[in-house]
């Protein structure tokens, strides 16, 4: 048992799912629990994606939890990934997020790594004119960065830290894997742009907020304001077996559509205000099929998120107890017609850092960090939808948080109270 | 007017439309197939065409604003801009092309005045009668990174 799960065991965890202590949120010593339990744990956490890594030598340099790691494409056309740390003294071995390298040269002492992240140079390995040098018994091959364990699924490159981790196909499940199928199966994604945004909350809190399908409808009041909603959609939510993982989605119901008083209902007719260009959210079917909005989270901080035909992947990375990196990638496809990419253009609107139905979410953990400042004691409710996390027909619940902290609290260690 | 007096005019009015209001008045002084883009050094650089803001017509930025104050839910913020002298970097009768560095502070709620923002515009003007109209304007944030929101245009 390592160190931070022996100190958490120490710490207890409400027995029903619907309760969630704030210290959680609020603790140093459980944040450095985390990047043990969680991101150096047996969890996948996402990467970057394939097609960032067209052609060998491209690399990116990125984090799971606080630890930097780079994934490489090598000129056997393999994707690798190891931690960013010189095995020297400690230093980052890459720093741009997105480059190209035939090797890496630390530029502290110009140690050396290959695409694969094996030392292969040591500069003054033998010492300047018989003098100084590492000694006989040095073994390059005995100090080179640890590798991580890599899955593709789908494009998505997803990494772990510890050999434990289950297979990708086990750890998602046959549902998960479907949906993410569904959006990037057989296609080759282009990036259109990359964004990042600070949340001045803990991570934690932006995961409950991706999970939560209840609030989407009461905080994010763009389409309401202008009219923009239709009232006949059809929709649900998946949590995976474990509850780790989930699916939000709602599609055009083509029953209802067809029903008689359709053309009345379709759009809130009463609404106030206009959009002055309603081009904003005209779509096409994204994948032939009806759904219109498909938000995906693979556990612990990763989502595929298709709104319309905006489709972006987020990778969620705590950088403090209380704060946050939440970096956007917005997708589009080498398929997409010059009018399909336009598209896209216009509805990225809606997402991001400045996005119509996603800005509040970047306020709106901060509003809940300082909310519960001095509340440590006390606990958030998650009963809407009852006790269990499973998949539900109905949106308005909070299944899938719950399957988050269940996952989460015996990855941490807590101990669980007893029910009384 | 010369180009660069032109410019400056319409730029101080931009940002007093901002930082000051009436915020109706910001779209004004786009021409009305304007283009406009908020992006990043990086994505600008790489030749990434998203932006967290992306308009192709001045109805576009209009509804920018009635979302924001109609719809759009945030805690009450202001900008101020700091504009450097802009750069003409071609001019005729008819418009110029201009490079304006800024510097944007933020003050949220009753916090500190925060630095927000800082880059450059790459503009296109046209002059119609006697005030030069952004034709389009891609704003280049430097840093990759947006604090918590953007809500008000830069
Ligand atoms: S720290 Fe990298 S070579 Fe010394
Ligand atoms: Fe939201």
């Amino acid at each position: 048992m390592s160190e931070a799960t022996t100190t958490m065991a120490a710490r207890e965890w409400p027995q029903a799912l619907s309760k969630v202590p704030y210290w959680v949120f609020q603790d140093a010593e459980v944040y450095r629990a985390e990047q043990q339990n969680i991101f150096h744990g047996p969890f996948w956490s996402y990467l970057c994606l394939e097609a960032e890594l067209g052609e060998p030598g491209d690399y990116c340099a990125t984090f799971i939890g606080e630890q930097p790691v780079l994934v490489t494409r090598d000129f056997d056309g393999e994707i690798y990934a190891f931690e960013n740390r010189c095995a020297h003294r400690g230093s980052l071995i890459a720093m741009d997020h997105y480059g190209h390298a035939k090797d890496f040269t630390c530029v502290y002492h110009a140690w050396t790594y290959n695409l694969q992240g094996d030392l292969t140079g040591v500069a003054f390995e033998e010492g300047i004119n018989g003098k100084g040098g590492m000694g006989s018994d040095f073994c390059k091959r005995a100090h080179s960065p640890r590798r991580l364990r890599l899955a593709n699924v789908h494009g998505l490159i997803f990494g772990s830290l510890d050999n434990d981790v289950p297979d990708i196909e086990d750890y998602l499940g046959q549902e998960i894997l479907d949906r993410i199928e569904r959006v990037l199966g057989g296609r080759k994604p282009v990036v259109l742009g990359r964004f990042t945004q600070n949340l001045p909350n803990n991570w934690k809190l932006y995961i409950e907020n991706v999970k939560d399908s209840y609030h989407a409808s009461i905080l994010h009041l763009f389409f309401t304001t202008f009219g923009l909603n239709k009232l006949n959609q059809k929709g649900g939510i998946v949590v995976s077996e474990s509850g780790a993982h989930h699916v939000s989605w709602s599609a055009i119901n083509r029953e209802a559509e067809s029903g008689e008083h359709y053309k009345d209902q379709k759009i809130r007719s009463d609404s106030e205000y206009q959009l002055e260009d309603p081009s904003l959210v005209d779509s096409f079917s994204e994948v032939g099929d009806d759904i219109t909005l498909q938000i995906l989270s693979v556990y612990p901080g990763f989502v595929l998120q298709q709104i319309q035909n905006s489709i972006a992947v987020r990778q969620v990375l705590p950088t403090g107890v209380d704060t946050t990196d939440l970096h956007w990638t917005y997708l589009g496809f080498e398929e997409d017609t010059e009018e399909q990419q336009l598209v896209r253009m216009k509805q990225s609107n809606l997402v991001g850092p400045a996005g119509y139905v996603s800005m509040e979410d970047g306020a709106i953990g901060g509003f809940v960090q300082r909310g519960i400042a001095g509340a440590s004691g006390e606990f958030a409710t998650v009963q809407m939808g009852g006790q269990e996390a499973v998949s539900s027909e109905s949106r308005v619940t909070e299944a899938s948080i719950r399957g988050f902290w269940k996952v989460y609290r015996e990855a941490m260690g807590f101990s669980i109270e007893e029910s009384k | 007017m010369d180009a660069f007096t032109l410019i400056s005019r319409a730029q101080g009015s931009y940002v007093r439309s901002i930082d000051d209001g009436p915020i109706e008045d910001w779209p004004e002084h786009f021409a009305d197939d304007a283009f406009y883009k908020v992006t990043t050094a990086d994505n600008h650089r790489r030749g990434l065409p998203a932006g967290v803001i992306w308009a192709n017509n001045k109805a576009m930025l209009k509804d920018r604003i009635s979302a924001l104050k109609e719809a759009n839910i945030y805690e009450p913020h202001s900008y101020r801009h700091l504009l450097g002298q802009p750069a003409i970097l071609e001019e005729s009768e008819d418009g110029a092309t201009s490079e304006t560095s800024f510097l944007v502070v933020r003050i949220t709620g009753n916090g500190p005045t925060d630095v927000f923002a800082s880059g450059r515009y790459l503009d296109e003007h046209v002059f119609v009668d006697g005030t030069a109209l952004l034709k389009r304007r891609v704003v280049v944030c430097d840093s990759t990174r947006t604090d918590t929101l953007l809500v008000l245009p830069l």
